[in-house]
């Protein structure tokens, strides 16, 4: 049965996408597509897995789309789209279908829809989770999470967001938009929720198919396999590990190598922007020992970059490697980031290698009280009670 | 598609004001240039938002106000009409008016029939 949800993640994208293409409608190529992979489910394992599953599968959802139409008066006005399914060729070749997953994803990116929609769509259309699992992931009832797609949905049509892949001059704004849209899946993932870290990376994985040439594509997918690679290790029974305190060994070293290649080419291509530059510094964090003073030029360029206070923090970190907690110091009280839990996390850390042990209290006694996650939480109340004993 | 796009003034016409002359008449031509737009149906220019007057019915008595229905920076400063393919090329158009590049916005509203 793995084989066939393999096959079924693989296909639904691809599917759906022509289906959109030809149909011109989200809902009715969705359903159709949801029905075509519910008899698939109840047939195959019974009479076996065609010879090519994805023309089964488009032929079917096709017909069920055909059917719905003919049925259903509502629909009556969309005859026309009865003609467009006609049109759907269903080739032997499985490879001669127009791979139409670019143009779904730039629909499902485009900036007229809000960012949670981004995101909700891209999980359900590109990667065929159900609206019941992407609630589950972001914590929302799922009525919530129906009304959100039904309404990007909505827009979609009602605007006129166009399905294709952007022209020349908007392709760089809007593939940003999509590397954002993963990106963003992927850190809600790296929180924890390990099912939309692996998620964010196949869609990476896809982006990099479709979109190879671009190096921040490749960067990002880079990045976040390395990142992922250290899964086991930064958790010890719920508890938070600090990168130090891992052990290399039990890093993840195939995916380690998968990263690193892709950063390969990113650079090859001549990648030097920020997902680059990320991937970069999470192929340093996946080296034992840890070359610091590399680690600290990375984040200074990214830095200039972004102009990101955030990203000098993690410099300050590693600057405070190579030159001693008050070079590191200097740069974290020079940051006007009051609010952030991990400045004071970070100050606290550096004050108590000092020996400034009050000090140290007070700063991990303001990052406790800006956490609310648990293991985080949990972490910054064992240092309070080292230091008190 | 049909587009009614909504020009919002903001702090445009006050940053408008205080341009040279020759950034001025940059503007209006600017907003010709709009007008000329293959797609683009004009209308009328619209007064300011403080000659407006908003017209509520409540338990069948008319209520009439001064000013517009929004607050006086919130209130649509223009109105045009867009034929276009889809959104990107109504948003390309939008990018042109000059009230989005001087602290205004413009608003893109396909046209909808409800009847």
């Amino acid at each position: 049965m793995v084989a066939l949800d393999e096959v079924f993640r693989e296909e639904w994208g691809r599917v759906l996408a022509t289906l959109i293409g030809v149909l011109g409608d989200f809902d009715l190529a969705e359903d159709a597509a949801q029905e075509a992979f519910a008899i698939a489910a109840d047939r195959w394992p019974r009479d076996g897995v065609p010879d090519n599953p994805r023309a089964w599968l488009m032929r079917t959802a096709r017909n069920r789309a055909t059917d719905r139409i003919r049925r259903d008066r509502a629909l009556a006005p969309k005859l026309a789209l009865l003609a467009a399914a006609d049109r759907v060729e269903v080739p032997m070749d499985a490879t001669a279908f127009p791979d139409e997953r670019l143009e779904l994803i730039f629909t499902c990116c485009h900036p007229a829809l809000a960012i949670e929609a981004q995101v909700a769509l891209t999980l359900r259309t590109v990667g065929g989770l159900s609206t019941d699992e992407i609630a589950r992931a972001f914590l929302v009832p799922e009525r919530t999470m129906a009304q959100r797609l039904v309404r990007a949905k909505r827009k979609i049509k009602a605007a006129g967001i166009p399905f294709r892949v952007p022209p020349a001059h908007l392709l760089r704004e809007r593939i940003d938009a999509v590397l954002a849209v993963v990106y963003l899946i992927f850190n809600e993932g790296y929180g924890g929720r390990d099912d939309l870290a692996a998620e964010a990376i196949w869609l990476g994985g896809a982006l990099a198919e479709l979109l190879g040439d671009d190096p921040e594509v490749r960067g990002l997918l880079a990045m976040m396999l390395l990142h992922d690679s250290r899964r086991e290790t930064r958790f010890d029974g719920g508890e938070l590990v600090l990168l130090a305190d891992q052990d290399p060994a039990r890093w993840d070293a195939a995916q380690i190598g998968r990263g690193r290649s892709q950063l390969d080419r990113a650079i090859a291509l001549g990648g030097r922007g920020p997902y680059v530059l990320q991937a970069a510094i999470a192929s340093l964090h996946a080296q034992a020992p840890c070359d610091w003073a590399q680690l600290a030029a990375l984040y200074g360029e990214l830095g200039r970059r972004t102009a990101s206070p955030v990203v000098e923090l993690n410099r300050a970190i590693a600057v405070a490697e190579t030159e001693g907690p008050a070079a590191g110091l200097r740069i974290v009280d020079g940051l006007g980031l009051d609010d952030f839990r991990y400045l004071h996390s970070t100050r606290a850390e550096l004050l108590r290698r000092l020996g400034r042990l009050d000090e140290a209290r007070d700063a991990y006694r303001r990052a406790r009280e800006l956490t609310a996650d648990g293991a985080e939480r949990r972490f910054l109340e064992r240092r309070l009670t080292e230091l008190n004993g | 598609m049909k587009y009614i796009m909504l020009i919002y003034q903001g702090a445009a016409l006050e940053r408008q004001a205080a341009l040279t002359e020759d950034e001025q008449k940059q503007v209006y031509a600017d907003y010709q240039g709009i007008n000329e737009t293959p797609g683009v149906t004009p209308m009328p220019p619209l007064g300011l938002a403080e000659t407006a007057t908003t017209v509520r019915v409540e338990g069948g008595r008319t209520l009439t106000t001064d000013g517009p229905f929004a607050g006086m920076k919130e209130a649509v400063g223009g109105v045009f009409i867009l034929e276009a393919d889809d959104l990107d090329a109504a948003i390309e158009v939008a990018a042109r008016v000059p009230a989005a590049r001087y602290g205004g916005a413009v608003e893109i509203r396909p046209s909808q029939v409800y009847w």
